[in-house]
């Protein structure tokens, strides 16, 4: 009975945490030093983590002036991002280590 | 290749200008070369280790160990810068008399070095360990490695050269006021990186309090710019400051501008009694 309990109990908490993930969690992943996907529609004023995974062996910096952002990872890494809440708007990040290819943008509305 | 030479060019400027200052601020100390030297080695072998961890490092503290990292060693670069500048506004009297006297043996200017190497050490070691990955990569890729490297030597060097420049432009300045400029630019220093120190704990989700932005210049000087770069490593410009780092970079300033009023003050004072 207790074993049912924790079962239910973890299965409820393991169902809410991870539809609170895929409402505000975003995946972005870099390849070949491109992002992707490379934009990111998001509604104004909502707080979201980026997870940034990096599956080139070099490491990149994501950078962007327009949403204050500056954080290495290193290769085959990944790394979350706090960002927002954000007003309307679009919002450009880019690799600074490979500025040609890898750009993006977060487009608030 | 150019895109290399920019990038590594623009980390050296921005350390390589912190050890211009630091040079100038530290003329006529004796062994101040050993100890600048010594913040420079250490801070290449400081970037190498924080390069070679970044991985752990970043994941570190659920994911904000960078901006930690970052926080805190600026936070001592901040320490460091005003504890030598309050050793100066003591001493700074005695080190232009004795700069005047050619050839006269400087003894007053022994003991603030630690900190000053401490502030390269922690330039060179935030701005290198960047140059490290980004070299890294360039050998990891194995594409056109040639070129890329020759491009961030290049960089390496134009960055150097950009060191020698501001410092010998620093001590054209005359003997009797070039340690009040290098105070006034080590002071903005230190503020400026306060409020960079907050930017990394905004980030981290340390600080929460006045995250609005204050005000926004980027469509006028963006920090990506070199002049905004510039800007940023001298005096701290951000184009979109928060309402939280103008108020610490406000408040880092007034500290050390007092501190160092109540050590000149005391000074006077034991010289008169």
């Amino acid at each position: 009975m207790q074993l049912i309990l924790i079962i239910l109990v973890a299965l409820t908490f393991g169902v809410i945490t991870s539809e609170a993930r895929s409402a505000d969690d975003i995946a972005i992943t870099i390849k070949d030093h491109r992002f992707e996907p490379a934009e990111i529609s998001l509604p104004a004023g909502q707080k979201v983590t980026l997870s940034v995974a990096n599956q080139d062996a070099t490491p990149e910096e994501f950078e962007s002036d327009d949403l204050d952002i500056e954080k290495v990872i290193a290769g085959q890494q990944s790394a979350t991002i706090q960002v927002g809440p954000l007003d309307a708007g679009r919002y450009e990040f880019y690799g600074e280590y490979h500025e040609d290819t890898a750009k993006g943008a977060i487009v608030v509305k | 290749m150019l895109g290399a030479l920019l990038i590594v060019f623009r980390e050296v400027m921005e350390a390589g200008l912190v050890v211009g200052i630091v040079l100038a601020a530290t003329r006529g100390i004796p062994d101040r070369g050993w100890w600048v030297s010594l913040g420079v080695a250490t801070g290449v072998l400081g970037a190498s280790i924080v390069a070679m961890f970044a991985g752990a490092i970043s994941s570190a503290f659920s994911g904000t160990g960078q901006e930690l990292l970052n926080a805190v060693v600026l936070i001592v670069a901040v320490i460091s810068l005003t504890w030598h500048n309050v050793w100066m506004a003591e001493h700074g009297r005695e080190l232009v008399a004795e700069l005047r006297q050619v050839g006269a043996d400087v003894s007053a200017g022994r003991r603030p070095l630690t900190a000053l190497a401490l502030v390269v050490l922690i330039a060179v070691m935030r701005e290198g360990s960047e140059i490290v990955l980004f070299l890294y990569g360039i050998v990891v890729a194995g594409t056109s490695t040639q070129a890329l490297l020759a491009g961030g030597l290049l960089g390496l060097l134009a960055g150097a050269c950009l060191t020698g420049l501001s410092y010998l432009g620093l001590i054209a300045i005359p003997a009797r006021y070039i340690f009040s400029v290098t105070t006034v630019l080590l002071t903005l220093l230190a503020a400026g990186m306060a409020a960079q120190s907050i930017r990394f704990l905004q980030a981290a989700g340390v600080v929460t309090a006045l995250p609005m932005h204050v005000w926004d210049t980027s469509w006028l000087l963006p920090d990506s710019s070199i002049l905004g770069r510039l800007l940023h490593v001298l005096v701290g410009y951000t184009a979109k400051p928060t309402a939280m780092q103008l108020l610490v970079y406000l408040l880092t300033l007034a500290t050390v501008l007092m501190l160092m009023r109540r050590s000149s003050a005391s000074r006077r004072h034991a010289a008169q009694a």
